[in-house]
């Protein structure tokens, strides 16, 4: 669809129109689908509950069917629990949020693809923790979905959100932008530093391939969802004091499309390279 | 795409397209076999007889077959769940050429006494596409409602059957027909802006030559 073409397209139709940007995502997608607002509302409201009990119901005792994934999400916050997180209590919950929420889509636990399922831990790791942190109302946590919904839709136009297609840096990448845009709303930002917090994002994320252990979304894909959280962390944060980007959102965008092109099969989701190609990775593919 | 396809499906992991396509391969054989399946052969194909087992791919599609939507948290516990519900499988590995690397074939029966026989991928993003059906080759996602005639391979049977499908005010969107050989059978895809009423295939049904008809309405899918 025309808005959702790009970022710069999107921030003109929110500005002609006079509305934040999390209601010209709404507005142009209830349009486009045909709905009315309290249902788009009503649908995004339960996407943030279904992100929330995944989190609240993570089991540390749980594996996958691998056996390899389980248990580090427990583990990390019983370490920031006991105050040994040197970068301090928010930081240690987000990574712990971003591995319980990798670990439960690996044990079959019910979960929200943001935009896929291997990458569903990164945009509820840094917008439930912050949220908390800085006691944000409902609506304004379903506003900020809206907002990483409209940035992951451009990118899914202009490029893609497969790993099979472009790699991790498309999954991973994807929801770091999503996730750094959604938390410039959270924290009271303009559009313009929503734009600018997803195209740092992204770029700092850019050619990160899909290499998954035995083809399974375990490893490295639930730690991988650390890094997502945590840069689309400084990415809004170094947004929100002043820092562009110096290339927009939108040709970054188009860098990762065509940095994915050039990745080689073996690097885009089949297990065949990368970390799945290494001896440790090839002895759990014969585990598995 | 909608902004409900990027942030969505809820669903139960780990795998868009191993785990809750997986699901929408066992349902939509289900709904095409239109009755309560008590027996079922599954067979996995590619990238899915690779790695399906780590991702509860085999578990998926029983769950699927037991009428189970993408984000019911039964799905790991579906092989259980069938044995309570009486619905027998077996599953195998089989090499499927020309088709996506994410391919199953299900054969499923219905207490009915109805068969069907089911190919179809899961390209990604828990999207599906039939391949096969009952021995024809074919094309259809059944995510818009979707009217599917198996009919002898004779002239006039296109006509015919649009003729009623227009009577009853549906606008086609996509039609398609392939056919196993010249003078044997023939299956018409056709696919409707609008939901399909009972009407349709009951008159389709009347018509000599017309073996089956199937009417997939997607109310409900998820």
């Amino acid at each position: 669809m025309e808005v959702f073409s790009s970022v710069d397209g999107l921030l003109k139709y929110a500005r002609d129109r006079g509305v934040p940007l999390w209601r010209a995502v709404m507005e142009a997608d209830m349009a486009e689908e045909d709905m009315t607002e309290p249902e788009s509302l009503e649908k995004m409201g339960r996407m943030l509950a279904v992100m929330r009990s995944a989190l609240a119901g993570y089991n540390g005792g749980d594996r996958s069917a691998s056996g390899l994934a389980g248990g580090d999400g427990g583990r990390m916050a019983q370490f920031v629990a006991s105050g040994g997180c040197v970068a301090g209590e928010l930081f240690g919950k987000i990574v712990a949020a971003a591995l319980s929420m990798g670990e439960c889509n690996a044990c079959m636990k019910r979960i929200v693809a943001a935009p896929t399922a291997g990458a569903c831990g990164v945009l509820p790791a840094v917008l439930i923790p912050v949220g908390e942190a800085v006691g944000a109302g409902e609506q304004r946590m379903v506003e900020a979905l809206y907002v990483a919904a409209g940035i992951g839709e451009v990118i899914a136009n202009r490029a893609s959100i497969s790993g099979a297609e472009c790699g991790c840096q498309a999954e991973i990448g994807s929801a770091s932008a999503m996730a750094a845009a959604a938390l410039v709303h959270l924290l009271g930002g303009t559009m313009e530093e929503m734009a600018n917090a997803s195209a740092m994002a992204l770029k700092s994320l850019l050619g990160l391939v899909c290499d998954p252990v035995g083809g399974l979304v375990e490893t490295p894909c639930i730690k991988r969802n650390v890094i997502g959280a945590v840069n689309a962390l400084s990415a809004g944060e170094m947004a929100l004091a002043g820092i562009t980007s110096r290339i927009p959102v939108d040709e970054v965008i188009d860098a990762m499309a065509e940095v994915g092109a050039a990745l080689p099969a073996s690097l885009r989701e089949t297990g065949e390279g990368g970390l799945a190609a290494t001896p440790t990775g090839e002895k759990y593919k014969h585990v598995i | 795409m909608a902004i409900f396809d990027i942030l969505g499906p809820i669903m139960v992991g780990p795998s868009s397209s191993h785990t809750a396509g997986a699901v929408r391969i066992g349902r939509i054989t289900r709904r095409l076999l239109g009755s309560e399946p008590v027996r079922a052969k599954i067979f996995l194909s590619g990238s899915f007889a690779l790695t399906g087992e780590g991702h509860g791919t085999p578990r998926a599609i029983v769950a699927g077959l037991l009428g189970l939507k993408p984000d019911d948290q039964r799905i790991p516990e579906s092989f259980k769940l069938a044995e309570e519900r009486g619905l027998e499988f077996e599953m195998g590995a089989v090499h499927l050429k020309d088709v996506h690397p994410n391919s199953a074939l299900v054969t499923a029966w219905g207490a009915d006494g109805g068969r069907v026989e089911v190919g179809a991928s899961s390209p990604g993003g828990g999207m599906i596409r039939v391949f096969e059906l009952d021995g024809l080759r074919t094309s259809f996602s059944g995510s818009v409602p979707t009217l599917l005639v198996k009919n002898m391979d004779k002239p006039g049977y296109v006509s015919r059957v649009s003729a009623v499908v227009a009577w009853y005010g549906l606008n086609i969107s996509t039609l398609r027909m392939e056919r196993d050989s010249r003078g044997g059978h023939s299956l018409m895809v056709i696919e409707c802006d609008q939901h399909i009423p009972h009407g349709v295939s009951a008159e389709l049904r009347q018509i000599d030559g017309i073996y089956k008809v199937t009417r997939l309405n997607p109310e409900g899918e998820v």
